[in-house]
C-alpha cells in the first residue's frame, strides 16, 4: 500500500516543526541534510508509519548540486514507499550519515561515497567501496574525465616505485610536467561524437 | 526410524538408486546424458541466437543490407563498423563497402536483428568462432558474414517463411501499383 | 588461495590475519574477505569489494533505455529474468506503459522458472561448499538443464535471454513451449522428493548446518535484509505479496518462514520456496489466456528505441527476486537516455552483517553461512 505522501509531511510539520520540507513529486526534500537523521528515526519510531526498512541510499548528480535520494519502506506494516531526499554542493559535500540508524545504510553511502564523493559524517567507516583506496576522482559525477590508463601521474609512480618497479625516465619527466601544470591524464574524447 | 545414521542410509541408497538405474535408463528419464561432442551433436535450436550475419537472395551482389547504419547505431556495445560504397560519381549506393562486426565485443542480444528495417541482419547459430589472436582475429569482415537466403531458411524455417511471406507480399504490392493501367 | 598478510599479539593470543583472496572456489565469484583468525575461530572479518566493478550504471547513462535491457542480464547471470523482469517493470512504471494479459502471465511464467532455476543452483552450491562434492549439485542440475532448454527455444538463449520488452515480452509461447513448460513442472515433485530423502534429514548436513550463522529478525530488518535469508529469521515480508506487483494477487501461494535464521534454515525454505513456485507455475498454465503479447503502442518502439522518451521524473520498481528485493531507480529528464540508472543491489546489502554472522564461528563455517547468503558477485558489483 502506498502511503500518501503528504501526511507524512503534515506529520512530520506537526511534531518536528522545526524542519523545512519541500514536496517535490512524490518524495520529499529535506531542505537541511543536519535534519535528516531526526526526521529518520522520528519516521522508524513514530507507531503510525514504523517504517523500519532503509532499502535503498542513492546518490545522484544534477550539475549543481548532489543529491541523496532514500526509499523507505515497513516490514512491520507492510506499506510504503517513502522517499526522502537531501542535497548539497559539490564543494560542501556533508550529509549526516543514516549508518547509525539503519544498518543497511553502510555499504549504500560507501557506495555513493565513492561514486559522487558526498561524504557521510558518522558513518562509522567510510571508506571506498569498489574502487581502490588510492583513486582518485569520482567516477559517476557528470563532470568526471576518463583517466588515460597509459600515461602515468605521480601518485602512481610513488606507488610503482614502492613496490620496486623501475620507471623509465621520460615518463617520470611527463608525470612531473603534469602535477606542475595542476592536471590530470585524461583519456582523448573519440572523434565522432556519439550519435 | 530415529537410528542416528538413518539420513545419511537413506541418501546412500537415493544415490545408489540413481547409479544403477543410469545404465538402464533412457537420458531423460535418469540415464546417461553425456552428448559426446564433438562426435554428436546436440540437436540445433531454432531460437538461438548467436553472432548476427548478413542475407543475401541469389547472388552475393543481390546483399539485403542497404547501409543504412541503424544496426550500428542501436547496438549496445557498439560493434558493427559499416561504410557505405559510393558508385562512381560519389554519391551513396545504397550498400556496404564495410561491414565488419567484432566478436570479440559482441554480446548476442539480438538488437540489430529487432531493429534492421529491411530484414537483412539475423542471428546465426555458429558458435565455434575461434582466432588465434584478439585484435585483428576476430573481427569479420563482409564477406564471412553474407550467407544466403537457403541458409537463413534451413537454420531458422520459422522465422525465415515469415520473412519471406512479407518481402512477397511487399514485392506483388509494389508491382501492382507500378503495373500499368488497362483500359479503363 | 590463502595469503599470510600478518600476524598481531593481541591480549587474547596471536590472531593470524588470512585473506580469502578472490580466487577461491567457493566464494561465489570474485569476492574477498580478510580474515582474522584466532586459531580457527573467526575474530574479525571485513569483506572486500569492486573485483568485478563493470560500471554498468555509468554505461545505461549513455544508452536509450531498450539497449539497457541486454546489459541487466548480467547483473544476477544465474537467473537473467528476474532482473529483466524489475527493469521493466520499472521503465514501464516512469513511462505509464500497459501490459497486456497474456504477456503478465507470460512474464510470471518465466519468473516463477528462473526462481526454481536460481534455487536449485543454490542448494547444490551450498551442498559442493559443504564437502558433498558434486552429487548434490548434478541432481540438481539436470533438472535445470531441462528448464534452460527451454528458455533456449523461448528466448535464444540459455542464461542471457534479454526477454522482457517494455510493454510486454519478445517472443510468444507456442503450444510446444507450453506443453514442454507442463511436463517439467510435473516432473519436478519427484525430483524434489529424491532431493529431499536425500538431504533433509541427513545428519551431517544437519549438525554441520543448525545453529550456525543464526540471525535474528530485528537485525535482518534493520540492516535491510531481504529475500529467502530474511525469511528464514522468521520474519513475513515478500514483495509478490506486500506490493503485489504484476498479476501476483491472483494466485495462490504461501510463503515459507524459518524459525532459527540458521544455515539449515535458509536451505531449507529455499527448498520449500520451489514448491511454492511449481504451484504459482500450475496456477499460471492452467489460466493463461490468448491474446497478443505486447502493447500495440509500444510495438514500433522494438524498431525505434531512441523513440522511447519517458517524461521527465524518477521511477523506483521493485520485484522479488530469488536472492531479495532487487529495486531499479531509474531518473528521466526527457531524452531517450537515463539521467540517472541505480541498480539496488540484494547481493551486496544482504552482506553488511556477514561480519557478525561469522564471529566466533570456526573458518569452514564461515564458508557455509556465505553460501547460504547467496550472492552472485555481477549483482554485488554491477
Amino acid at each position: 500500500m502506498n502511503i500518501p505522501i503528504e501526511e507524512i509531511k503534515k506529520e512530520l510539520e506537526s511534531r518536528l516543526p522545526d524542519v523545512k520540507l519541500r514536496l517535490i513529486g512524490n518524495s520529499l526534500l529535506i531542505e537541511n541534510a543536519d535534519d535528516l537523521p531526526r526526521v529518520a528515526l522520528f519516521l522508524k519510531e513514530s507507531p503510525k508509519f514504523l517504517l523500519d526498512y532503509l532499502s535503498s541510499v542513492t546518490g545522484a548528480d544534477y550539475l549543481t548540486f548532489l543529491e541523496s535520494v532514500y526509499h523507505f519502506y515497513s516490514m512491520a506494516k507492510k506499506h510504503g514507499p517513502v522517499t526522502l531526499r537531501v542535497r548539497v554542493t559539490s564543494h560542501h559535500p556533508k550529509i549526516p550519515s543514516l549508518a547509525p540508524v539503519y544498518r543497511s545504510a553502510e555499504l549504500q553511502e560507501r557506495e555513493a561515497y565513492d561514486t559522487f564523493g558526498i561524504i557521510y559524517e558518522g558513518h562509522p567507516d567510510l571508506r571506498r567501496l569498489f574502487m581502490w583506496e588510492e583513486f582518485q576522482g569520482y567516477p559517476l559525477r557528470k563532470d568526471y574525465e576518463q583517466e588515460d590508463a597509459e600515461v602515468l601521474e605521480v601518485s602512481d609512480i610513488a606507488w610503482l616505485e614502492a613496490r620496486g618497479i623501475k620507471i623509465p625516465a621520460e615518463m617520470k619527466e611527463k608525470a612531473k610536467a603534469l602535477y606542475a601544470a595542476g592536471q590530470r591524464a585524461v583519456a582523448h574524447k573519440p572523434e565522432k561524437p556519439r550519435p | 526410524m530415529t537410528v542416528f545414521g538413518w539420513g545419511i542410509l537413506k541418501g546412500l541408497w537415493v544415490t545408489l538408486k540413481n547409479f544403477l538405474t543410469s545404465y538402464f535408463r533412457k537420458p531423460d528419464e535418469g540415464g546417461i546424458f553425456t552428448v559426446q561432442y564433438p562426435e554428436e551433436r546436440e540437436k540445433e535450436i531454432e531460437n538461438f541466437r548467436n553472432f548476427p550475419f548478413l542475407v543475401y537472395d541469389g547472388t552475393p551482389e543481390k546483399i539485403r543490407c542497404v547501409a543504412c547504419g541503424i544496426c550500428e547505431r542501436e547496438c549496445p556495445p557498439k560493434c558493427i563498423h559499416i561504410e557505405m560504397e559510393l558508385d562512381g560519381t560519389g554519391k551513396p549506393a545504397r550498400k556496404p563497402a564495410v561491414f565488419d562486426i567484432d566478436h570479440a565485443l559482441c554480446m548476442n542480444c539480438g538488437m540489430c536483428e529487432d531493429v534492421c528495417p529491411f530484414d537483412s541482419i539475423f542471428m546465426d547459430h555458429v558458435f565455434e568462432v575461434t582466432a588465434p589472436e584478439r585484435a585483428e582475429g576476430l573481427v569479420r569482415h563482409k564477406e564471412t558474414l553474407l550467407k544466403p537466403n537457403e541458409y537463413f531458411q534451413k537454420i531458422r524455417p520459422v522465422a525465415a517463411s515469415i520473412i519471406d511471406q512479407k518481402r512477397k507480399a511487399a514485392e506483388e504490392k509494389k508491382k501492382a501499383a507500378s503495373a500499368p493501367q488497362g483500359p479503363q | 588461495m590463502t595469503n599470510i598478510a600478518e600476524t598481531k599479539n593481541t591480549d587474547a593470543g596471536q590472531t593470524l590475519e588470512v585473506n580469502f583472496g578472490p580466487q577461491h572456489p567457493s566464494t561465489h565469484g570474485v569476492f574477498r574477505m580478510t580474515v582474522q583468525l584466532e586459531g580457527e575461530k573467526i575474530r574479525g572479518l571485513k569483506p572486500v569489494f569492486g573485483y568485478l566493478h563493470r560500471n554498468h550504471e555509468q554505461i545505461a547513462e549513455n544508452l536509450p533505455y531498450a539497449a539497457i535491457m541486454p546489459y541487466t542480464d548480467r547483473l544476477d547471470y544465474v537467473n537473467a529474468l528476474s532482473n529483466n523482469f524489475g527493469y521493466a517493470l520499472t521503465i514501464e512504471k516512469l513511462a505509464a506503459i500497459e501490459v497486456p494479459e497474456r504477456a503478465e502471465y507470460i512474464r510470471v511464467i518465466m519468473a516463477e522458472l528462473a526462481r526454481i532455476v536460481n534455487h536449485v543452483a543454490v542448494i547444490g552450491f551450498m551442498l559442493n561448499d559443504l564437502g558433498a562434492f558434486f552429487t548434490p549439485l548434478l541432481y540438481a542440475f539436470r533438472e535445470r538443464e531441462r528448464i534452460l532448454d527451454l528458455f533456449e527455444e523461448v528466448t535464444g538463449s540459455r542464461l542471457m535471454n534479454n526477454y522482457f520488452r517494455f510493454g510486454g515480452v519478445k517472443r510468444d509461447l507456442t503450444g510446444q513451449n507450453l506443453a514442454a513448460i507442463r511436463k517439467i513442472v510435473s516432473r519436478f515433485p519427484a525430483f524434489l522428493k529424491e532431493f529431499e530423502a536425500l538431504l533433509t534429514k541427513n545428519e551431517i548436513l544437519c549438525m554441520r548446518c543448525q545453529n550456525i550463522g543464526i540471525l535474528s529478525a530485528e537485525a535482518a530488518t534493520n540492516a535491510g535484509i531481504t529475500g529467502p535469508v530474511l525469511r528464514a529469521s522468521g520474519v513475513n515480508y515478500d514483495i509478490r505479496k506486500v506490493d503485489g506487483y504484476s498479476i501476483y494477487n491472483r494466485f495462490d501461494f504461501k510463503i515459507p518462514l524459518g524459525q532459527k535464521g540458521d544455515v539449515y534454515d535458509r536451505f531449507y525454505v529455499r527448498l520449500l520456496e520451489i514448491r511454492e513456485s511449481l504451484k504459482i507455475l500450475d496456477q499460471a498454465l492452467a489460466a493463461i489466456p490468448t491474446g497478443e503479447i505486447m502493447n500495440k503502442k509500444s510495438l514500433p518502439m522494438l524498431k525505434m528505441p531512441r523513440n522511447l522518451k519517458p517524461p521527465a521524473g524518477e521511477a523506483y520498481g521493485r520485484v522479488e527476486s530469488p536472492k531479495g528485493e532487487l529495486g531499479f531507480y531509474v531518473v528521466s529528464d526527457g531524452t531517450p537516455q537515463p539521467w540517472r540508472y541505480h541498480v539496488r543491489a540484494p547481493s551486496l546489502i544482504n552482506l553488511t552483517l556477514l561480519e557478525e554472522m561469522c564471529l566466533g564461528q570456526k573458518i569452514a563455517d564461515a564458508i557455509i553461512i556465505l553460501g547460504s547468503i547467496d550472492i552472485v558477485l555481477g549483482e554485488t558489483d554491477r
